[in-house]
């Protein structure tokens, strides 16, 4: 009796009933696991990703010096600010016996064996301080000078045991230490990696990016500007968007051959400059400005074009006065996505020859030049531990780079975006 | 030669015509009154800037282009060119130092014969920046004198100028034309002088890839022009390994964040899954070549592989999975939300649990939104070029075993062409028909997909 009373109740609970409930949200409670499985996923390994970079990196931001303090009132070096101006300054220096000078008070303080350690252009940096202040020549002063690779390699727990033990005698005597390198961002390619230094790398994308901006930004507002605003409907119209669109997928490495095809014929001069390493990345980022400028312009709302039109502003300056000034966030926004993506591309670049050794900061825009993807492409490709660090300290610089760029992006889309 | 300084030039130069127009204009507004204007001051303005800034930037280009070339033609007439040898490579590499030396980007010349050179240069260089200079100002100033002299009160400035901004904007637009074209022509010509050399047929059928570059530049041995094996590690790298990877992670993580997320939770985790599509591909490859493709080897050797490869295509294939993870999603996330409310409230009011109205109902109505997102994500794999030259290898391998070495396309044109040899030879210009491969072969999948996406959106609207 209260059986069947259960079962009018509820007429479907039955026992199978139940075990197929209970078999349903399982595969529901599985189906939510596996989703947030597939976030996490991701969120680790770009958490991993980081990580990596940043402990590798932190060794790249700093380099092993040696500590040697120089007497200059024994050395008999002779120079003023006037005679020590400019390139000439290093070159009397080094006539006048400043690198034998260093090494002599390097063996001195450390050592014979130490001293041989010492950083072959180390002399440099004791003479751009004497440039900088020539009052120096007339009292002691302790200078923190690079180490070779070998030693650096032998502080880190690396190398030969030889290296080690003498790494490790140094800096118990507080004679040989790692410093923090600002000269990381002031320097450029070397060899030797406790040399190398970016800003070489970084000028020359800087120099790239200008010329992307210059020609990408004017040619693709325009193109939106005209595809949205007064195209008309035909074939011609229809030609436009599908290559845009089709411009918009096309490999990057696609433009890279273009540019060595078509450019470099026209500049045959102009290999690896940051002009043509431009034009080919603007190319490549016109696309991404063109749609995002489009959506930017559709989203104004039609009233103000027809209230503009009503009291009288002819078409062009409906769009120049009214349409453009509120679509320009949005179009800002696309801009500087654009940038960010072209700012991390490589491949485009290794086609038109980018590819180069570049010991000091390019000049100007047709000087030969790399950019700081493509330095961080060929440091990969060295063995030395050193430049394993100095390869991941420059990765985190160019992503702080782009992570400043796609912040401010987000923070123009959520500043100025309106909804109608 | 500065083009910087001659456009700068250019730029003062409009601007100074743009101020004394508007002058002119004032003038005759004060004289004549505001009704007898045909346009605003600005609009005289703008008409005589137009006018000298737009002729003389547009041979600022054109002068910068062939300059050069008259440098050269210059210094080849002196004198002392006449000792050079007749053709070849020492003779460019002879006038490209001594303009290096020239121009100061070198501070002496490794050839002395060339040292000779450096003179004449310098002078050519000189002249013809003293003539193109010249010539910028003359050219600016005739345009801005003979539009100046058109201003009259009744001048219909604005429609002229209106016009003009017209056809510049037809003009940017038509960039993306050229631009096409451009790609389409460079790859062709030079895909057309490849299959001169080596026949299509031996291209696309033959399973051994080996070109080599110290062969001589005319005759090519075509059994060693055969692209299957690049074909096949393509495929299998950027849409088989890869696919794997980024299908269902970017699909379940776009169903997790349209459906189960709540607002808050998805504020954060779509510009952290927008971070990882934004890391540079360099740093994929770096992060792929120093960690991943390491970890692979040690774990298939303690698994008891027999000699795995360092540059295995799993490595490469993983990581590249893992950077398309956030474009499948965006995809997926795009197709799903396109999907009409309707269909889930009625699905859900049916009794369906959430994950039941996903997989039968929301996921179906949505798939060829879907399916079209995965084809662009492939054609973005197989283009993909970054990774797979720091993390795969150079060497061409036919073979279904993940953990061997192999070779894609892109890999393969980068090997190609950042070579010693010249333009005119057989291996460059492998790369380029490589290059019209890859290019016909993504366009075929983002023209399929784009069609599939425009109809699916016609069919819920």
């Amino acid at each position: 009796m209260s059986e069947q009373a259960a079962s009018l109740r509820a007429p479907t609970r039955t026992p199978a009933f139940e075990a197929r409930l209970k078999k349903r949200y399982a595969a529901e409670r599985r189906f939510r696991i596996a989703g947030i499985a597939a976030i996490g996923f991701s969120i680790f390994v770009l958490a991993f990703l980081l990580v990596t970079m940043a402990l590798n990196g932190i060794g790249g931001f700093q380099r092993a010096e040696l500590t040697v303090p120089i007497d200059f009132t024994e050395a008999g070096l002779a120079g003023d600010r006037t005679s020590l101006a400019g390139t000439a300054g290093m070159q009397s220096l080094e006539n006048q016996g400043l690198p034998e000078v260093v090494a002599f008070f390097a063996e001195q303080s450390l050592g014979e064996e130490a001293a041989a350690e010492l950083g072959e252009s180390a002399w440099r940096e004791v003479a751009e301080a004497i440039i900088a202040d020539p009052a120096l020549l007339q009292r002691e002063a302790v200078f923190e000078l690079p180490a070779t690779s070998d030693l650096a390699g032998g502080l880190s727990g690396e190398g030969s045991p030889e290296m080690q033990a003498l790494a490790a005698q140094l800096a118990e005597r507080g004679q040989l230490e790692k410093n923090f390198d600002i000269g990381f961002l002031q320097r450029s390619d070397a060899t030797d990696p406790q040399q190398a230094g970016i800003w070489g790398a970084l000028k020359g994308s800087m120099l790239t990016m200008i010329v992307t901006l210059l020609l990408a930004f004017p040619i693709g507002v325009m193109a939106a500007l005209y595809l949205e605003e007064y195209a008309p409907k035909n074939r011609w119209t229809d030609i436009i968007e599908l290559s845009i669109n089709n411009l918009a997928a096309v490999p990057s490495i696609i433009f890279g051959l273009l540019g060595l095809a078509v450019f470099l014929t026209i500049f045959p001069n102009l290999r690896s400059a940051p002009l043509i390493g431009g034009m080919t990345l603007a190319l490549m980022t016109l696309p991404v400005i063109v749609i995002s400028g489009r959506n930017a312009i559709k989203a104004v709302p039609p009233s103000i074009r027809d209230g503009a039109l009503a009291i009288g502003a002819s078409p062009i300056q409906v769009v120049f006065h009214h349409v453009l000034p509120l679509a320009l966030p949005g179009i800002l926004t696309g801009t500087i996505i654009g940038m960010a993506r072209a700012l991390g591309e490589t491949a485009p670049l290794l086609m038109i020859g980018m590819r180069v050794f570049v010991a000091s900061p390019p000049e100007d825009f047709t000087s030969a030049a790399t950019v700081l993807p493509m330095q961080i492409f060929l440091w990969s490709d060295e063995i030395d531990r050193g430049f394993v660090e100095r390869t991941s300290a420059a990765i985190i610089v160019l992503l702080l780079f782009l992570l400043v760029m796609n912040g401010l992006a987000i923070y123009l889309r959520n500043k100025f975006e309106k909804k109608w | 030669m500065s083009v910087t300084l001659l456009l700068l030039l250019v730029l003062g130069f409009g601007l100074a015509g743009w101020l004394a127009a508007r002058a002119r204009a004032w003038s005759f507004q004060r004289r004549e009154g505001v009704r007898a204007m045909k346009a605003l001051p600005t609009y005289h303005a703008w008409y005589v800037a137009l006018w000298i800034v737009i002729p003389a930037i547009v041979f600022v280009v054109a002068w910068s282009t062939i300059a050069p070339q008259l440098v050269v033609q210059h210094v080849l007439a002196s004198p002392a060119a006449a000792s050079l040898p007749e053709s070849g490579f020492l003779r460019d590499s002879m006038l490209a130092e001594a303009r290096a030396v020239a121009t100061g980007a070198a501070s002496a010349v490794h050839n002395q014969d060339a040292a000779d050179l450096v003179e004449p240069f310098r002078e050519a260089i000189r002249r013809y920046a003293l003539i193109g200079i010249a010539l910028t100002m003359l050219i600016g100033f005739i345009g801005g004198a003979w539009s100046f002299l058109r201003l009259r009160p009744d001048f219909t400035a604005r429609t002229r100028v209106e016009r003009t901004v017209m056809t510049l904007l037809l003009l940017a637009s038509l960039v993306a034309i050229l631009t096409t074209f451009g790609i389409v022509v460079s790859l062709v010509f030079e895909t057309i002088r490849f299959f001169g050399m080596v026949s299509p047929i031996d291209f696309l059928f033959g399973t051994h890839w080996g070109p080599n570059p110290m062969s001589g530049a005319d005759n090519p041995d075509p059994t060693r022009y055969g692209a299957i094996p690049l074909f096949w590690g393509t495929i299998f790298i950027g849409a088989i390994i890869a696919m794997i990877v980024a299908i269902p992670l970017g699909l379940m993580s776009a169903i997790y964040l349209t459906q189960y997320a709540r607002p808050a939770v998805r504020s954060w985790i779509k510009p952290a899954l927008e971070i990882l599509a934004g890391v540079p591909t360099v740093v994929y490859g770096y992060f792929a070549a120093l960690t991943i493709a390491p970890a692979i080897r040690d774990i298939a050797i303690s698994l008891g592989a027999s000699n795995p490869s360092s540059e295995s295509a799993l490595a490469a294939g993983l990581v590249m999975g893992v950077m398309i993870i956030p474009f499948v999603s965006s995809m997926a996330d795009d197709s799903i939300a396109a999907v009409p409310q309707a269909m889930r409230d009625g699905s859900l009011a049916m009794g369906a649990t959430t994950s039941e109205t996903i997989r039968r109902v929301l996921v179906p109505a949505a798939l060829p939104g879907i399916v079209a997102g995965i084809m662009l994500a492939i054609s973005r794999a197989i283009g993909e070029t970054m990774i797979v030259v720091m993390a795969a290898s150079t060497a061409a391998n036919l073979s279904a075993n993940p953990l061997e070495s192999m070779t894609t396309v892109t890999v393969q044109i980068v090997a190609m062409l950042t070579g010693e040899a010249s333009t005119e030879h057989h291996t460059t210009l492998s790369a380029f028909a490589l290059g019209f491969v890859l290019f016909m072969v993504t366009l075929a999948l983002n023209f399929i997909a784009l069609r599939v996406v425009k109809r699916f959106r016609e069919a819920y609207e």
